[in-house]
C-alpha cells in the first residue's frame, strides 16, 4: 500500500529529500479535498500552510470591485500552491478557488516554520525547492505583463 | 563561405514573381481580429503542393502584398487555406474579401517544419497566438500518419479565451487519445474553466523524452525566447528545437534583402529554422 511518506517522496517537489526530513514532513502533512467553487484560502487570511495539488485545478484570483474575480494564474496536478506562509506577516495575497474537485496534500506551514528555526538545514532544503518555483512564476508574470500577443499596426 | 542549404528548404515555383489569380471560396471569422480565407486555384488548375510551415505572398490588388503562412492541410491543398490577423492595410483589405473575389497568390516559399525528422520521436508543438496557424499543417501531417511518431503534444497559449483559434478543432483534438492538447490563456474572467498562465507554464506539464524529443515553436518572438528557455530547462538541445521567424518580406525569393537575418533570408532560408542555426542572429539587438 502507498504510504503518505512514499507519495511525498515521489512528488517532484520533495524528490531527493533526506529520509529524516520526509519523516518530519509526514508529521506536518494531511489530505484535503476542496469541491468545485470552494476556496483553499482567501486574501487577507492567515497563511499557515501550503499545498501540493494531486488532482484538479485551482484558480488564483484577485477580487476587484466592479470587475469581479480576476484569475491571474491556475495551478494543477503536481503544482505547489502558496508561499505566503514563508514570508511575514504570513497573510494570503490572493484567493485560491478550486475550479473543479481538487485533492491535495496540505503541509502545515506553522509547524514547518518552527522546525526551520531549530533545523536550518531543513529550512535551506525547502527554500531551495521554493525559490525556483517563485522564479518561474515571477518570469511568467513578467511575460504576462509584456502582453506579447499585442501587435502595433 | 557558402553554407549548405537547409534540407527543409523547397524550391519555389518557376515564375516566383508572377501571382496566380485565386478566387475566394469562403471566409470565416476566427476571432474579433483574425479570419481564415479559403482560396480556389485558377480555373482548370489543381493548385500546388506545399510543405507544412511554408508561406505564400497574398496580393490584395490595389493595396499591396503580404506574406502569410499556409494553415491548411498539405494532404488537401485545395482549397488553399490561410489564417490572417487583421493588423494593417493589406490584411484589412483581405478581411473584406467576399466569395468570388480575386486574390494574387505567389508561392509556396520557404522552408518547412521537419515533420520527417520527428518520425519515431516525441513531438512537442508549442504555439502562441496566431502562431498556431503555421503549425496546424505540421499537426495535420503528423496526425495523417500518427503511428510513425511517439507521444505528440500541442501546447497552445493565447491572450484571452476569445483569442483562441480553431476552437472546434481544438475540442476535437482534445478528444483524441493519441494526442495531448494543453491550452492556456494569459488572462481570463467569467466562465473560463481552463488554465490561466503563459504558454511556457505548460512545458513542465507536458510528457516527452527530452533526450530525443523534437520541438516546433511558433509565436511572438518574446514568447519563443521564453519557450526555448523552458525547453532547455527540460533538457532539449538547441538542435532539437525549430522555430518560425517573421520578418518584413517583399520579394519572398531572397533578392530584395528586406528580410535578411544575419547571413540568411527569412523568406528563402526560413521561415522555419533549426534554433542552433539561427540562435546567434536571433539574439542580436541589431543585425
Amino acid at each position: 500500500m502507498e504510504t503518505l511518506k512514499g507519495i511525498l517522496a515521489e512528488h517532484n517537489f520533495f524528490k531527493g529529500l533526506e529520509d529524516r526530513y520526509l519523516d518530519l514532513l509526514v508529521g506536518c502533512a494531511s489530505n484535503v479535498r476542496v469541491d468545485a467553487g470552494e476556496f483553499f484560502f482567501r486574501q487577507g487570511e492567515e497563511a499557515n500552510q501550503f499545498y501540493l495539488i494531486r488532482h484538479g485545478l485551482v484558480s488564483v484570483e484577485m477580487f476587484a470591485t466592479g470587475r469581479g474575480a480576476i484569475t491571474v494564474q491556475t495551478v494543477g496536478e503536481g503544482d505547489v500552491l502558496g508561499w505566503s506562509w514563508l514570508i511575514p506577516p504570513y497573510r494570503w495575497m490572493f484567493d485560491a478557488r478550486a475550479t473543479q474537485l481538487t485533492r491535495a496534500f496540505a503541509l502545515d506551514g506553522k509547524c514547518l516554520r518552527d522546525k526551520f528555526a531549530k533545523d536550518h538545514d531543513l529550512g535551506y532544503e525547502l527554500l531551495n525547492r521554493f525559490v525556483p518555483i517563485i522564479e518561474q512564476r515571477l518570469n511568467a508574470t513578467r511575460l504576462q505583463l509584456l502582453n506579447c500577443y499585442e501587435v502595433s499596426a | 563561405m557558402k553554407s549548405a542549404p537547409d534540407e527543409t528548404t523547397l524550391v519555389p515555383s518557376a515564375h516566383p514573381m508572377i501571382p496566380a489569380l485565386y478566387r475566394v471560396r469562403r471566409t470565416r471569422r476566427e476571432t474579433y481580429d483574425t479570419f481564415t480565407v479559403e482560396l480556389d486555384p485558377p480555373h482548370g488548375s489543381r493548385g500546388f503542393a506545399f510543405a507544412p510551415g511554408q508561406l505564400n505572398m497574398l496580393y490584395a490588388f490595389g493595396v499591396g502584398e503580404i506574406p502569410i503562412s499556409i494553415s491548411g492541410s498539405p494532404e488537401r491543398p485545395k482549397p488553399l487555406i490561410h489564417t490572417i490577423r487583421n493588423v494593417g492595410a493589406v490584411s484589412r483589405a483581405l478581411s473584406l474579401l467576399k466569395h468570388g473575389d480575386v486574390v494574387g497568390v505567389r508561392g509556396p516559399f520557404g522552408s518547412s517544419w521537419p515533420v520527417e525528422e520527428g518520425v519515431g520521436r516525441d513531438v512537442v508543438i508549442v504555439a502562441g497566438g496566431i502562431g498556431l496557424a503555421p503549425l496546424r499543417p505540421a499537426l495535420y501531417a503528423i496526425l495523417a500518419r500518427r503511428k510513425d511518431f511517439q507521444r505528440v503534444s500541442l501546447l497552445y497559449g493565447a491572450r484571452t479565451p476569445e483569442d483562441l483559434l480553431y476552437v472546434k478543432e481544438l475540442e476535437h483534438w482534445r478528444g483524441r487519445l493519441d494526442l495531448s492538447v494543453l491550452v492556456t490563456v494569459d488572462r481570463a474572467m467569467g466562465d473560463w474553466r481552463g488554465a490561466v498562465g503563459v504558454v511556457t507554464t505548460l512545458i513542465p506539464r507536458s510528457a516527452f523524452d527530452p533526450s530525443t524529443a523534437l520541438a516546433m515553436v511558433c509565436g511572438p518572438e518574446i514568447m519563443m525566447r521564453f519557450t526555448i528557455l523552458e525547453l532547455q530547462k527540460r533538457g532539449l538541445e538547441n538542435d532539437q528545437i525549430y522555430i518560425s521567424m517573421e520578418r518584413n518580406m517583399k520579394c519572398a525569393v531572397g533578392f530584395c534583402g528586406h528580410c535578411q537575418l544575419g547571413p540568411t533570408f527569412v523568406c528563402k532560408d526560413g521561415p522555419v529554422f533549426r534554433y542552433d542555426r539561427i540562435r546567434q542572429f536571433s539574439e542580436l539587438r541589431e543585425v
